[in-house]
């Protein structure tokens, strides 16, 4: 499954998403993540699922924007930490 | 009291064809949305009953509430029930819920039972928010969306419009038709923007029709470019309030060049009924093991 989290309002999309089949769960980007945006647990979305997957957390799920900007710089930007620290390549960001 | 033209009808139904009382599993979902609340009863899997009303300010309540109307002259009654799933925005307030599960999961499951195994895209355009869902044959969701940061292409965009023009909500999508040339969108579907857009056109002399056609058509654009990013497959299904609203329908299916299934029940159920579909499953699962 690709779960999107995120939003789109009038200034833009933002929305990471995160491919369930093949994320295991590992918590490397939970760990890798500065702001705590992530976490891994039950898949709310496929309740016959028994492997816990990583998902945004509640409380950042509308603003990810911000969340996400000391990561993203104007310029000079380096690769995601989630991203990198994410064996599968299951995480990726829409802006 | 002036006419308050937001207010959708709310409705009720049982099935003419099934008896409870030869049920061997009976299972039922509730939804508490942030508009409005539906309860679907199941009996073995088959469609039972089903009620939807508005969401008042309690969750707890409005879940009681539309289940006793689900039951209503059905002499059913709550502890017949095997298993309830509580989904929606206030799914954590459904007080004789067994469990929760989110409303993508039931959105799916309940669109694949509504609308056939052939659906592969929903687009659930709810009171405050908007779900844009993939799913497989036995409506499993593949990929999913949710916009429920902000409420522009919402059903309660649609309540606020219905006001402002002192027009009945069902006659909305009707009159938006009623115009010789489509007109531009308005710039905005921020439902606050929107609406002072909206006022600003009507006070030029703009026709109420002609500025529902603007709004619609914003509102259509909007969605389509949600679905965009989980891209569209058929078959396609729109669900959720917005479903009734041919104005916005017609216009999302022009947007897409794709049709929209035609609904056969309440297109605001698909949520509820998802989750009376998996507290079956569970129970099924549940006996399975015994």
């Amino acid at each position: 499954m690709l779960a999107h989290y995120g939003y789109k309002d009038g200034s833009g999309e933002y929305f990471i998403v995160i491919d369930t089949d093949k994320c295991d769960g590992c918590e490397e980007c939970v760990a890798a993540c500065p702001c705590g945006v992530l976490e891994v647990g039950e898949d709310e979305n496929d309740p016959f699922r028994e492997e816990p997957v990583a998902r945004v957390t509640e409380e950042h799920r509308k603003k990810v924007k911000y969340s996400c900007g000391p990561c993203k710089p104007a310029s000079g930007r380096i690769p995601l930490p989630c991203m990198e620290a994410c064996g599968p390549g299951a995480i990726s960001h829409s802006w | 009291m002036e006419k308050e033209y937001w207010r959708w009808p709310e409705s009720r139904w049982t099935s003419p064809d099934v008896d409870w009382k030869d049920g061997d599993i009976i299972s039922a979902g509730v939804d508490v949305g942030s508009v409005s609340s539906q309860a679907v009863v199941l009996v073995d899997g088959n469609l039972y009953a089903y009620s939807n009303f508005r969401t008042g300010s309690g969750s707890p309540e409005s879940a009681q509430k539309v289940m006793d109307k689900a039951l209503e002259e059905t002499g059913l009654t709550l502890n017949k029930i095997d298993y309830i799933v509580g989904t929606g925005y206030g799914r954590v307030n459904v007080p004789f819920a067994q469990r929760t599960i989110t409303e993508i999961a039931c959105h799916a499951r309940g669109a694949n039972f509504m609308y056939g195994p052939t659906v592969r895209t929903i687009l659930d355009m709810g009171g405050q928010d908007c779900k844009a869902i993939r799913c497989d044959a036995e409506g499993k969701v593949t990929n999913f969306l949710m916009n429920d940061k902000c409420a522009a292409g919402t059903g309660r965009g649609m309540e606020v419009f219905a006001d402002l023009l002192s027009v009945p909500i069902e006659d909305l999508g009707r009159l938006s038709f009623e115009v010789d040339k489509e007109p531009e969108p308005v710039s905005s579907t921020c439902v606050i923007f929107a609406k002072s857009e909206a006022v600003g056109l009507l006070r030029k002399g703009w026709p109420k029709e002609k500025v529902l056609a603007a709004y619609s058509s914003a509102m259509a654009h909007r969605v389509a470019k949600l679905l965009e990013r989980i891209k569209v497959e058929k078959d396609f299904a729109i669900t959720g309030g917005i479903a009734k609203n041919e104005g916005v329908v017609k216009r999302i299916e022009a947007e897409l060049k794709i049709k929209a299934l035609e609904p056969k029940h309440d297109t605001q159920i698909a949520g509820a009924l998802g989750g009376a579909l998996f507290a079956n499953a569970l129970v099924e699962k549940e006996k399975g093991r015994r």
